[in-house]
């Protein structure tokens, strides 16, 4: 079984080896035709092309055309490679617990910073999965976090910096049924526990870029395409839609949620060096219900 | 290579073009099949209790979703079915063994848990009208999981194969701490079901006259166990069996016997390796990528699929212990 398929992707590596070679040699005539349909300063447009297609031939680019439309309608967007960078596993084992890291290159100061992270997941039923807003109070704008994710599909975080550009690096996963195959803890278990928190604080690893902490909520984030019961009945979506991350009472992080987030959402951030004092974290669901809690600033080994 | 679709699921998106081209010709395979459908194998292990095991893989086009292992009791008044494999057709030559072996009526049919390599033949069973027994929580994960396992049946296990397979949920069923006792004529078997291990309903079957115990997949030999529940419950529960005085048991997957407390050696360092691996990357403040790419590596060439299967059980054992 394994052969055949190996046997298959080879045929098919060969193939397009072949035509990859017999393109490259017209290669040159076509770069200069390129260069002269793209107006001289105007930045290379990633959503038209990025190099996750080599992993993904043949991607319906439909579902992100919309959502571009939708959320920058005509704005550029550049490429992030400078600006931030995202790491995730390209085949996820779990597809309910997809861990992913979005990191900016440098740190935020008060001149350059990253206002917002927009996660979008273009083949799940509720594409934006999250919108990070940060502050230069953040320190380095990285997130680390876990989504769900219901087939196969690209993964984008799209950073809109203080001056109002766009930058986005991309990633293409393997994984299905993250959204509509629910968790194991029945839905009375799951609610009972909601709203349990707890903040870590961690080993800062990027200099210049302050603290690291990291904020876990239990709340069973149902997405509202999992089934309850024998008679079929859908769980009604009911999910973390916010969270706010203070210190001292400035403003670190907050999030809009939905339901592509893992159940007990989990997000990693940094805190700039300048802001002190106890941590707070308000944290709201769709149901209405506001979670709240405090933590003084611990070293690694006390947590 | 290999797609974990649902936390657990023992199915893949392996694809085979040779196979393809061959499934062109199923539906005639298909009805030729039917008409006289091979007993699967099965091995007396002990006096009455006859087990067929299933191959060490995911399920696919060429093993049909026959990975787990499934069987029956024989007693003098009836028979009792323990899991009964991937499909309506596994489930269809499973019921051809027990007729080979006995003119008895088919009395039960119990499932261990919901997966579907383990539940999938049940309907293949309803003419006899069972009693269909699980645990408490099992109908709620049947219908819960059930249409999603289904509807990606056929692209797993071949087109024409899962022809036939239906949910069906148990008519009966069996609560924690209140162990159920079926009578099958001069044998009786326990069936007792477990808090959160291998996934939240677990039931394991226990036959007194010979003293063997159906453990379901909380014990996995050979291949790789894959987590679906709680590491810790698990632990537990294996302790709690440890404890019980059993002759020999029948794994989920692996041999069709095996002596016990031996059986489960292998699968009790495995996770005492996750355990001990995930805890101190929690600690000093790792990541489930961090956990990922380090945790149980020792292990590897010592199970079936470990690469297909390590990794979500360190992401698993990784979201509980961070809790703690």
């Amino acid at each position: 079984m394994f052969f055949g398929w190996r046997q298959a992707s080879y045929v098919g590596k060969a193939a397009l080896a072949v035509l990859l070679a017999a393109f490259m040699a017209l290669a040159p005539a076509w770069a200069e035709e390129a260069t002269d349909d793209v107006p001289p300063g105007d930045d290379y447009d990633v959503s038209n092309h990025d190099p996750e297609d080599d992993v993904s031939p043949g991607y319906e680019h439909d579902a992100w055309n919309n959502i571009r439309d939708m959320l920058y309608e005509d704005q550029v967007i550049e490429d992030g490679k400078d600006v931030i960078s995202m790491t995730a596993p390209y085949r996820a084992m779990d597809a309910a617990i997809v861990p992913i890291t979005i990191a900016a290159a440098k740190p935020q100061t008060k001149d350059e910073f990253i206002e917002s992270i927009t996660l979008v997941i273009d083949q799940n039923p509720s594409p934006v999965a999250a919108v990070f807003h940060l502050t230069p109070d953040s320190g380095l704008a990285a997130i680390d976090t876990r989504i769900r994710i219901n087939a196969y599909t690209k993964v984008r975080a799209i950073a809109n910096m203080n001056d109002g550009r766009l930058f986005m690096a991309t990633k293409f996963i393997k994984a299905s049924g993250g959204c509509s195959v629910p968790g194991l803890s029945g839905m009375d278990e799951a609610l009972a526990r909601a709203g349990k928190m707890k903040m870590k604080f961690l080993t800062p690893d990027v200099e210049g870029a302050g603290g690291k902490a990291q904020l876990m909520i239990k709340h069973p984030n149902f997405s509202g395409l999992q089934m309850d019961q024998v008679s079929g009945v859908v769980i009604p979506a009911h999910y973390v839609d916010s969270i706010k991350v203070t210190r001292g009472g400035t403003k670190i992080l907050s999030v809009e949620g939905d339901i592509s987030l893992s159940e007990d959402p989990n997000i990693r951030f940094y805190y700039g060096e300048e802001t002190s004092g106890d941590f707070t974290a308000v944290v709201t669901d769709t149901n209405g219900e506001t979670f709240k809690k405090s933590w003084p600033v611990l070293r690694l080994a006390e947590n | 290579m290999l797609q974990r679709s649902v936390p657990g699921s023992p199915f893949t998106r392996e694809r085979s073009h040779w196979l393809r081209v061959l499934t062109l010709f199923s539906p005639i395979v298909f009805l030729a099949s039917t008409a006289c459908a091979e007993p699967l194998a099965v091995e007396e292990v002990a006096e009455g209790i006859f087990v067929h095991t299933g191959s060490h893989q995911d399920a696919n086009r060429e093993n049909h979703g026959d990975i787990a292992n499934i069987g029956f009791v024989v007693g003098d008044r009836g028979v009792a079915v323990v899991d009964t494999g991937g499909s309506y057709r596994l489930g269809w030559r499973l019921r051809e063994a027990v007729k080979s072996v006995t003119d008895l009526p088919i009395l039960y049919v119990i499932n261990t848990h919901v997966h579907p390599d383990h539940t999938f033949g049940n309907a293949a069973f309803a003419g006899d009208e069972p009693e269909y027994i699980g645990h408490t929580k099992l109908p709620r994960q049947m219908a819960a999981r059930g249409d999603y396992y289904l509807a990606r049946l056929d692209e797993f296990i071949g087109e024409g194969q899962a022809e036939g397979t239906k949910v069906v949920s148990p008519t009966r069923t069996v609560a924690i701490g209140k162990p159920v006792e079926l009578d099958i004529g001069g044998r009786v078997l326990i069936l007792i079901a477990y808090p959160q291990a291998h996934t939240n309903n677990d039931l394991t079957v226990m036959d007194l006259k010979t003293g063997t115990l159906w453990t379901g997949d909380l014990v996995f030999m050979e291949r790789i166990p894959s987590m679906d529940g709680s590491i810790l419950g698990w632990k537990k529960v294996l302790e709690r069996l440890r404890g019980m005085k059993i002759t020999k048991i029948i794994p989920g997957h692996g041999p069709a016997s095996a002596s016990w407390p031996e059986a489960q050696n292998a699968q009790s360092r495995y996770f005492e390796e996750l355990i001990a691996g995930v805890r101190p990357i929690i600690k000093q403040g790792g990541t489930i990528t961090d956990a990922v790419a380090a945790v149980g590596k020792g292990e590897a060439d010592k199970w079936e699929l470990f690469d297909d299967y390590n990794p979500g059980n360190v992401t698993k054992t990784f979201t509980e212990l961070e809790w703690e």
